[in-house]
């Protein structure tokens, strides 16, 4: 099984780098949206097609069902992000986070034939850098830094210590 | 594997020279420090997010200051006092679609459509209207169907739910007008009874709401001027869209020249479905609507225009014809013109081409589905373009340019500033201000969903047609409207819709339509007061 005590200090330094740049994306993502009262993702799900649009349109039908979503949705995005950088419950959050950006890349995929009237980030056909981002951090949590560098260190050591005296 | 040895094993990966000499102390110490690898991350991101969001700030209280816009306040204060007041009892001549829409802005609903927006979560924003303190107690439309819907919404107040009041229907209008238990009347019929039902309710001492379009002819706008203006009632033209938090706004930004002088005011309407295109007599399912010989009476309907056949055609599809409307002129560029007019009051037209045709809705309609009109302003240096076309949906807005700025405005407020403008030049030399994009937007309604459904009242929704937001509620304009003209029944003042306006602009699309029949440019006689 992979651990991070078998990294190489250049693999290291790869992760730890790709850590904190999603981090640091994810938790700016969420802060633009806590900090700006106009921002709302009923924009976004006006968008949508594919599998997901039906569930979008479910939201949009409902004031406070978007409302929650909006809250839920900036606030676990600030969360995953600070997770991510400081390396705390590090695993659940980034599969949580890889979840939620692949969610993203569902409602708006860019499919052949499917328009979207809102800018797209470059030239995407099929994979985009949302699908990309939500691949990376699913990586991140197979290849964990955060015993190492990260608070989690800390919880585990104390976890340990609590068990073998126990 | 406990700390130690996981301390160690790590070690190994780690080209540190002296890793052998370290103590265990030393490399738990060391992990304890490596552990906080996030902090100095995180203390540079919130470095950078404060220098952020200060330079936004900044960035935007510089633009916003520069533009003199710093201090805008658009709530109406009094919204939503709940104090009791004398009801007005208030009779609907012509109970179709639109009518209904300004039950619900009196705060009246049929008990189907409550139970419709209670399903799809949108009855809310009309539950918290404010009470106006009025009861519906006369109906009177030609079709028994419609009066007979009519009814079942006047007894059913959203505060109250059945009336205490009698509901009446009247079989003719005449007859609602003679009876002294209407004080005010609401005229949503087709557009070709407008002006000589409000001439009679008028004289009848009833307060009017009338909808666009004004007048079908210059002689019964012209009567319907005079006879509202010595009279006591009030009148109040049915354009709503002044309401919307977002005219308040475009108005102190064109008040403060935010755009500079502006010369050209670009209107437009563009729509693509056969609905848009007036073709209303089949259901969603494609069957025919109800109505016929028996439950309608045609004469009646007919009114003042030529004898045709019964025809269930022209009873829903009346704007195809130029015996009942002006088209696109009426229906539409009606509310663009009362846009126009209510922020600069540009009033009657020195001349107007107008050009265009049925390019596409090739049916038995003599309206035409595309049409193009220039308006002449040469005592105020302007012209207002207007364009419609019902055979494509390109949304194209309604721009106001000026020489140091444009503004688009639809149910929100673009400004993009002009590259060559005078007055922001240095904004623009500095890189402060970008004039590749809009520079400010105001989108008050950001954060709500707009209720709407169909093509046409996205459609409406767009040109803020339909609600605005006042304190962070949805509020209905048509509502707001309706609740202006009430307010100024009650304390005898004049409302923003008035007569002058309304005669303002049954003028411009008198000339417009004219113009457009006669194939030639059609102009103002100012000192004779009329078209020549």
């Amino acid at each position: 099984m992979i651990s991070e005590k078998n990294y190489t200090k250049s693999q290291l330094i790869f992760l730890l780098t790709l850590r904190f740049a999603i981090g640091w994306h994810v938790l700016y993502e969420g802060i633009s949206k806590v900090i700006n009262p106009q921002w709302t993702s009923a924009d976004f799900l006006h968008e949508s097609q594919g599998i997901l649009s039906g569930f979008a349109k479910w939201i949009l039908s409902n004031a406070d069902l978007l409302a929650t979503i909006d809250v839920l949705n900036a606030w676990g995005l600030v969360l995953i992000g600070l997770a991510l950088i400081f390396g705390f419950l590090f695993k659940p959050a980034a599969i949580i986070g890889s979840i939620l950006i692949f969610i993203y890349y569902l409602s708006v995929p860019p499919l052949v034939g499917y328009e979207y009237t809102l800018p797209s980030d470059g030239s995407n056909l099929i994979i985009n850098r949302t699908l990309i981002e939500a691949i990376a951090l699913f990586g991140l949590a197979l290849f964990p830094t955060n015993r190492i560098f990260g608070l989690d260190h800390f919880f585990q050591s104390h976890f340990k210590k609590r068990t073998k005296n126990g | 594997m406990d700390e130690q040895d996981k301390g160690i094993k790590e070690e190994k990966n780690m080209p540190t020279s002296d890793a052998t000499e370290k103590t265990p102390k030393d490399i738990s110490r060391r992990n304890a420090l490596k552990a906080l690898a996030g902090i100095p991350v995180a203390g540079l991101f919130g470095f950078e997010l404060s220098r952020k969001i200060n330079y936004d700030k900044n960035r935007r209280s510089r633009i916003v200051q520069e533009l003199g816009l710093d201090k805008m306040d658009f709530s109406i204060p009094d919204y939503g006092k709940d104090e009791a007041r004398d009801i007005i009892r208030i009779g609907i001549i012509g109970f179709g679609r639109r009518a209904e829409q300004l039950s619900a802005g009196l705060g009246f609903m049929h008990p189907d459509e409550v139970e419709r927006r209670t399903n799809n979560n949108t009855l809310r924003s009309w539950l918290e209207q404010e009470n106006l303190n009025v009861a519906i107690t006369g109906i009177c439309d030609v079709f028994d169907l419609h009066a007979q819907r009519g009814l079942e919404v006047a007894n059913n107040n959203l505060r109250d739910g059945a009336s205490k009041l009698p509901i009446k229907r009247y079989r003719t209008y005449q007859d609602m007008l003679a009876d002294k238990d209407i004080d005010a009347v609401i005229i949503s019929t087709p557009d070709h009874h407008h002006g000589f039902m409000a001439i009679d309710a008028t004289k009848a001492g009833k307060h009017v709401y009338l909808e666009k379009s004004v007048a079908h002819t210059e002689e019964e706008l012209n009567e319907l001027y005079h006879t509202v203006k010595n009279s006591h009632i009030t009148f109040q033209l049915g354009h709503q869209i002044t309401q919307s938090t977002v005219f308040k706004q475009a108005k102190e930004i064109i008040d403060k020249n935010v755009l500079g002088k502006i010369t050209l005011i670009e209107t437009t309407s563009n729509r693509n479905t056969a609905e848009g295109a007036w073709i209303r007599h089949l259901d969603a399912d494609g069957n025919p609507k109800p109505g016929d010989e028996k439950s309608i009476d045609w004469m009646q309907w007919l009114g003042n225009t030529p004898y045709v056949p019964f025809s269930i055609d022209r009873f829903y599809n009346w704007t195809k014809w130029f015996a009942y409307d002006t088209g696109l002129i009426g229906q539409l560029f009606t509310h663009e013109f009362d846009a126009v007019n209510q922020l600069l009051r540009i009033g009657i037209p020195k001349s107007v081409s107008s050009s265009g045709g049925i390019y596409y809705w090739k049916d038995n309609r003599e309206m035409p589905d595309s049409l193009h009109c220039v308006f002449e302003y040469p005592d105020k240096d302007l012209t207002l373009l207007y364009s419609g076309n019902l055979a494509s949906s390109r949304s194209r807005g309604r721009v106001f340019m000026g020489h140091d700025a444009s503004m688009e405005l639809g149910n929100n407020i673009k400004i993009t500033v002009d590259r060559n403008s005078t007055q922001y030049q240095k904004g623009i030399a500095s890189g402060l201000i970008d004039t590749s994009e809009p520079m400010l937007s105001f989108n008050p309604g950001a954060g709500q969903i707009d209720a709407v459904t169909s093509a046409s009242e996205r459609y409406y929704a767009d040109r803020g047609l339909t609600n605005t937001v006042i304190g962070g509620r949805q509020v209905d304009v048509t509502h707001l409207h309706l609740r202006e003209w009430l307010n100024c029944i009650r304390e005898n003042k004049t409302p923003s819709a008035h007569i002058d306006v309304a005669y303002e602009e049954g003028i411009a699309c008198l000339m417009a339509h004219r113009s457009y029949l006669e194939k030639r440019q059609v102009f103002w006689d100012e000192v004779n007061r009329k078209i020549i």
